[in-house]
């Protein structure tokens, strides 16, 4: 077994937009950003212009604790692309706040992973400049 | 009022030679030879064509000087056709050709194929292809119920062996499968095995829908549209595919149920229920698809699909009969949206008796879906034989 790790190929990476540069500015500085409602208190993400709960258009940004716990996961062993390295963990967290993210689990064997395991985010610097730095998450141990 | 649809009937289908590469053709000339085929097979000429589907059934109105034609730029299998009997039931066409094909677009399989791959800028850095969004949804389903890999696997190596015996299969001839079987090829996103999953392939698919006073034109057995729906939760792989995911008109109706309100619309319109239902021409992108797809259905309760798929039901010969070409496992997989047309073709096929394999026999109402709970979407449609 080995241990996984983020991936440090030339894997596809996102483009900020006018809506989701405050989450990806968060994640350079080591902060997990999701959205509030003004009006009903929902968490919502991916980043959006309506409350998921209520459609309210006053959302504000609202720094996570970061912490979780597992909702669903899947190992990969045919990778996307050959940038990919195999095995990966894709995986579903139930945010504290009440939202959810998709990821992929880093700092474990592979078979490690298990619905219901608690988890907290880790940033990593990806593409090779400082532009981007992607949430993963590890086991809370 | 009337049945919507009471006016409607489709009375050609075709399907272009599958393969896992069609040399010679490009997604342009595959789906013209679906277009002629299926107004062939209609008894019709493509001048008696007046409205088209489809962005590339486009090229079948330009080369065949049938403009000026009514045209929808609807795609993506169940809502093309359901639009396309709109438009005739509306009066804006008479005839509608839907056609789509697919060739020399993926043939270097390095990577995933490129309508498999989201590019999303949320999910496309941690490696997510349809695999791995269709098994976040079944993973969730086996800690809810305890679903487990040979409940997948049978309904894997049962698709297959509709596909083994089926000469027009891409995979015709490669099995039999056994469930063993499946779980004993290579992992590729757990709990998906290779055999859990969809080929890739080429070729083309086209239908023809008519007025239904005008079916004693048409060379074959019309099949009428009894009731159909389709259930979107948004765009498909740009966000996590979370089970639990519910909106706020009907909040029981989450994600993973995705096509339930379908299936309830298409059963109300035709005054049917599961226990009606000959011939089920699932979509089948994953194995877990279809155990899902049943309990969403109404045919079993939330839970027990797994048990479901094992009694017997889903074989040739049972009361529920399974994709009976070999769907996107074993028949084809065409691209983007080919396959999302197949299982109509096919249902149209058992409802006329014209299958040369796996033929349901006497059977006169069949449920064809697309879309699956990984993309977010899952379309219904069901066809019988009598006019609703």
């Amino acid at each position: 077994m080995s241990l996984l790790v983020p991936q440090a190929g030339d894997i596809p990476l996102p483009q900020p937009g006018p809506l989701s540069e405050p989450y990806w500015q968060g994640c350079r500085e080591g902060v997990l950003r999701f959205q509030r409602c003004l009006d009903c208190s929902a968490a919502t993400h991916t980043p959006a212009l309506l409350c998921a709960a209520c459609a309210s258009r006053s959302l504000e940004w609202v720094e996570s604790s970061g912490q979780g716990e597992i909702y669903s996961w899947t190992r990969v062993w045919r990778p996307v692309t050959p940038a990919f390295l195999t095995p990966y963990v894709p995986i579903i967290v139930a945010m504290d706040e009440g939202w959810f993210i998709l990821s992929n689990l880093v700092g474990c064997e592979g078979d490690a992973v298990a619905i219901g395991k608690r988890v907290e985010v880790v940033f990593h610097p990806s593409g090779g400049t400082d532009d981007i730095f992607l949430p993963y998450f590890q086991l809370v141990s | 009022m009337g049945h919507p649809f009471r006016d409607v009937a489709i009375v050609g289908v075709h399907n272009t030679k599958q393969a896992r590469v069609l040399e010679g053709h490009d997604s342009q000339s595959i789906a013209l030879e679906a277009g002629l085929g299926a107004v062939a097979d209609a008894g019709l000429e493509p001048r008696d064509i007046d409205g088209v589907v489809g962005g590339i059934a486009s090229n079948f109105l330009f080369q065949s000087r049938i403009g000026p034609a009514w045209r929808s730029m609807s795609p993506l299998g169940i809502p093309a056709v359901i639009e396309g009997a709109m438009a005739i039931a509306c009066g804006l066409a008479n005839n509608v050709l839907i056609a789509t094909g697919e060739a020399g677009s993926y043939r270097q399989h390095a990577s995933t194929a490129p309508w498999t791959r989201p590019t999303n800028e949320f999910v496309a850095a941690y490696g997510m292809f349809t695999a791995a969004e269709f098994a976040l949804m079944a993973r969730r389903h086996m800690h809810m119920y305890g679903t487990t890999p040979e409940s997948m696997a049978h309904v894997a190596a049962t698709i297959r062996n509709n596909g083994h015996v089926n000469p027009d299969a891409v995979y015709f001839g490669r099995g039999p499968f056994t469930a063993a079987d499946v779980l004993e090829s290579r992992m590729v996103a757990d709990p998906f095995h290779l055999l859990d999953c969809a080929m890739t392939s080429e070729g083309g698919t086209a239908l023809v829908l008519t007025r239904a006073d005008r079916t004693e034109d048409t060379a074959k057995t019309p099949v009428f549209l009894l009731g159909g729906g389709t259930d979107h939760f948004g765009p498909s792989y740009q966000h996590p595919p979370v089970w639990d995911l519910g909106g706020v008109r009907r909040p029981d109706l989450v994600a993973g149920l995705v096509g339930r309100r379908a299936a309830e619309e298409a059963f109300a319109a035709a005054g049917l229920g599961p226990s009606d239902v000959d011939v089920c021409e699932f979509y089948d992108p994953f194995s877990f698809e279809l155990i899902r797809q049943f309990e969403a259905f109404g045919f079993c309760a939330e839970g027990e699909g797994g048990d479901y798929v094992m009694s017997g039901v889903i074989e040739p010969g049972g009361r529920h009969p399974i994709t009976t070409d070999g769907g996107t496992m074993s028949f084809s997989h065409g691209g983007a949206s080919v396959q999302l047309f197949q299982r109509v073709i096919r249902g149209v096929q058992q409802l006329r008796g014209e299958c040369i394999s796996s033929q349901v026999h006497g059977a006169e109402v069949a449920m064809c879906t697309g879309g699956g709970s990984g993309a977010l979407f899952t379309d219904v449609l069901l066809l019988g034989k009598d006019r609703p």
